[in-house]
């Protein structure tokens, strides 16, 4: 039966989040947006929500909770409404644990995913965007070569949160037509970690580029093993994800202005009560609301386990246009004072350009 | 918890519905848009005759929202000719006493069609409903009401074609502003009730819209929706007036997501017959301009569908929804409006030829952006709700 309630679980769970993204991003998203560099301690706190392991099964260790993509959706909406660096970076051990969760052999899932229930936070990531024009996931220019007992993988990537740091990634490459995964560990001979990327937005969240020469890689880390990872799924979940954090990012900025325009006098009188600015922030609100409406239908469907390319797809276009069109007008709300790094809301805006390119770099 | 599942139930309508616009609505769609205020007397028989099946008893919920949507799909002027009391029913069930709501909807079913419409709109007022200047004066045990209201949807049929009521909006004190506004059902053959211009119009040709003039019109003392008294603090007719609103526009917004559907499953269904297919899986900056219309209609279609559903399922929980009313009738209208307009561009001349439906489609969506509250006015209510302003604090 049609529902818009979350359950009481999820809002907890909600509530939890949205506290933390309060009470600790946005004390500090603005100075770890200028240095680059998010504090350990606060990676640790949000780490000891359980925000991975808690969808872990008791039997690999973890909580036993079910993986959902609303709850996920729900709890990255608060999350990236406290900052988006920070949020990729506390989900970026999902980008390896989901799909090996999901659809990781037995052997896989009993040699991973106990490494993401321990106390400390566990780096782990996946790298799927290329470095070129008119890059496609479905038909990526990184190639996986079977090799006897192997894989020799051959291809750059970019994009990759924490690569540096990871112990283990999740390389998507083309293998006979498809994209699939290839689990590489850390210092495997061949795997280039390259420069840290400089990159618009998200500034606060180390990604790298990198480059697999020759990598060869043992059959058995195909994800998914023999038959395979089901990618449009993968691809469909981290739409969804990533529509989330949009929908996050975007309520971050109209909140933003929605008071700034109450407060700011022009004419004698706070410029909210002009329609110009009062129905720019009405749209804002109702192109909000409806992302995360789409957003919560295809998760629906996502933990359903039917196909959800169509609705993954369109939400994750809309969010695109959505979150550009909000935080734009967020700065253009607070004019010059919109442009200077005192406000966040032109952190939000070179944030929130981001989500067209971020494919894959998120999943709940 | 979450869920998009429908009920059996809501499945069911849905098929029924569709069923009905396919077969009855879509294969007289187009003689009745040609011949406007012609009565399409065989579909309104057939309905009446299967209304046993319960399946026109149209509410405000979720279940009447999908099936309206199918409906609309088929048509939506003839979908407005479905016998009932409609947006009158609404005004009544939102302000009326459990004595009003048997006594003015109790019958509808019986006897020969009927139908009920509602009164807001004069000519010297559309959005500003505050600034009517129809009267009623209490004249012992009665109400005599004087002024002129404009289009009117289904007024004619309410009042002339059969037993039906209007709920009209009127001032008891215009000293008092919105305090004296308050609303009074009005049936149909009451004296000093008169129907006059048939208004013509863009679409949504099969419905009439009408003008009504009140000249000395009495009516019983106990026609009153509400409380008749007046105190300035208190102004509870008005908020009924919005309380209506909160109910009948996700309705509207229902009925405009079924004329953009009609035409995003034409575009769809030519596209396929040509074999063009949408890539739904393809990046975006590799999509044609013609995938990435597509798509942009197919968002906001559903985006306006969850929207309306949100609002309807928040009316049900019985939670406050006037801002998730006016969101999804505000995205709706507007949403319609272009998809129906970008469709007409798509098909080229397919598109503007009256052999097909598409260009009516385009003419009736237009409506839903009008009636029941422009898209400009559900911003402003939008407006003053996120921002917690009163009407004198956002204008």
């Amino acid at each position: 039966m049609i529902s818009f309630s979350p359950t009481e679980e999820q809002q907890m769970i909600v509530t939890m989040a949205k506290q933390f993204a309060n009470d600790e991003m946005r004390k500090i998203y603005r100075e770890c947006d200028e240095s680059g560099e998010i504090p350990d301690n606060v990676i640790d706190t949000a780490w000891k929500m359980g925000l991975t392991s808690g969808s872990i099964p008791d039997e690999y260790g973890g909580s036993g909770g079910e993986h959902s993509a609303i709850t996920g959706s729900l709890i990255g909406e608060e999350l990236a409404w406290g900052d988006l660096s920070m949020t990729m970076h506390i989900l970026c051990p999902a980008l390896f644990a989901y799909p090996v969760l999901e659809m990781g052999t037995e052997t896989q899932k009993k040699k991973y995913l106990p490494l993401f229930c321990g106390e400390k936070y566990k780096a782990a990531t996946a790298a799927l965007i290329e470095p070129r024009f008119g890059f496609d996931a479905r038909s990526l220019s990184t190639i996986a070569q079977p090799n006897g007992n192997e894989f020799i993988i051959n291809g750059d990537k970019c994009y990759v949160p924490l690569a540096a740091e990871a112990d283990f990634l999740l390389v998507y490459a083309r293998e006979n037509g498809n994209s699939q995964g290839f689990i590489i560990e850390k210092g495997t001979k061949g795997l280039e970690i390259g420069e840290r990327e400089k990159n618009m937005g998200i500034k606060a969240l180390a990604t790298y580029e990198l480059s697999l020469k020759n990598c060869r890689v043992p059959k058995e880390n195909r994800l998914a093993g023999q038959k395979g990872c089901d990618f449009n799924r993968i691809m469909n979940c981290s739409q969804v994800a990533l529509s989330a954090l949009a929908t996050g990012v975007a309520k971050a900025a109209f909140e933003y202005s929605r008071d700034y325009a109450k407060e700011r006098v022009a004419f004698g009188e706070p410029i909210a009560s002009r329609q110009t600015i009062a129905f720019m922030l009405a749209e804002m609100a109702i192109e909000i609301d409806a992302t995360r409406l789409m957003t919560w239908e295809a998760a629906w469907k996502l933990d359903r386990k039917e196909e959800t390319t169509k609705e993954a797809s369109l939400v994750k276009a809309y969010a695109d246009d959505m979150v550009i069109m909000v935080t734009d007008r967020a700065v253009q709300i607070l004019g010059g004072h919109g442009y200077v790094r005192e406000h966040p809301v032109e952190l939000w805006l070179r944030n929130g350009r981001g989500f067209v390119t971020f494919d894959g770099m998120a999943i709940v | 918890m979450i869920d998009f599942e429908l009920t059996p139930e809501q499945q069911e309508g849905i098929k029924a519905t569709h069923e009905v616009a396919k077969e009855l609505f879509r294969p007289i769609s187009r003689y009745y848009d040609e011949h406007e205020h012609e009565s399409p007397q065989e579909l309104i028989d057939n309905i009446w005759k299967r209304r046993g099946e319960g399946l026109f008893d149209l509410g405000m919920d979720a279940t009447a929202a999908l099936r309206i949507e199918e409906l609309c799909w088929g048509d939506a002027g003839l979908f407005l000719c479905i016998p009932g009391p409609a947006l009158g029913g609404a005004a009544v069930f939102s302000s009326g006493t459990q004595e009003q709501m048997q006594r003015f909807l109790g019958g509808f079913n019986e006897g020969k069609p009927k139908w009920g419409a509602m009164a807001m709109t004069e000519p010297g007022c559309g959005s500003d409903t505050a600034a009517i200047s129809t009267t009623a004066v209490r004249d012992g045990d009665e109400w005599v009401l004087n002024g002129e209201k404009i289009f009117v949807t289904m007024g004619k049929r309410a009042l002339e074609d059969s037993d039906g009521f209007v709920v009209v909006w009127a001032t008891v004190d215009k000293s008092a502003g919105r305090a004296g506004m308050k609303s009074f059902v009005v049936p149909a053959g009451t004296p000093g009730m008169r129907v006059e211009k048939l208004e013509k119009k863009l679409g949504i040709k099969a419905s009439d819209t009408v003008t009504i003039i009140f000249d000395n019109c009495r009516i019983p003392f106990e026609n009153i929706l509400g409380n008749p008294e007046v105190k300035k603090t208190e102004t509870k007719g008005f908020r009924g007036a919005m309380a209506t609103f909160d109910a009948t526009r996700p309705i509207i917004a229902a009925q405009a997501m079924g004329v953009g559907r009609a035409a995003l499953d034409f575009v769809k269904e030519i596209l396929e017959s040509e074999g063009i297919k949408i890539r739904y899986d393809t990046p975006r900056q590799q999509l044609t301009a013609l995938e990435r219309d597509i798509m942009e209609m197919e968002a906001n279609y559903k985006a306006a569908k969850l929207l309306t559903l949100r609002a309807l399922w928040m009316m049900s929980q019985l939670q406050p929804n006037s801002l998730e009313s006016s969101m999804a009738k505000a995205k709706a209208g507007l949403a319609v409006t272009k998809i129906t307009q970008k469709a007409v561009e798509i098909m080229g001349p397919l598109g503007y030829s009256r052999k097909y439906l598409l260009e009516k489609w385009m003419r009736d969506a237009k409506i839903n952006d009008i009636f029941e509250g422009t898209g400009q006015i559900n911003m402003l209510v939008t407006a003053r709700r996120i921002l917690n302003y009163s009407r004198d604090q956002l204008k």
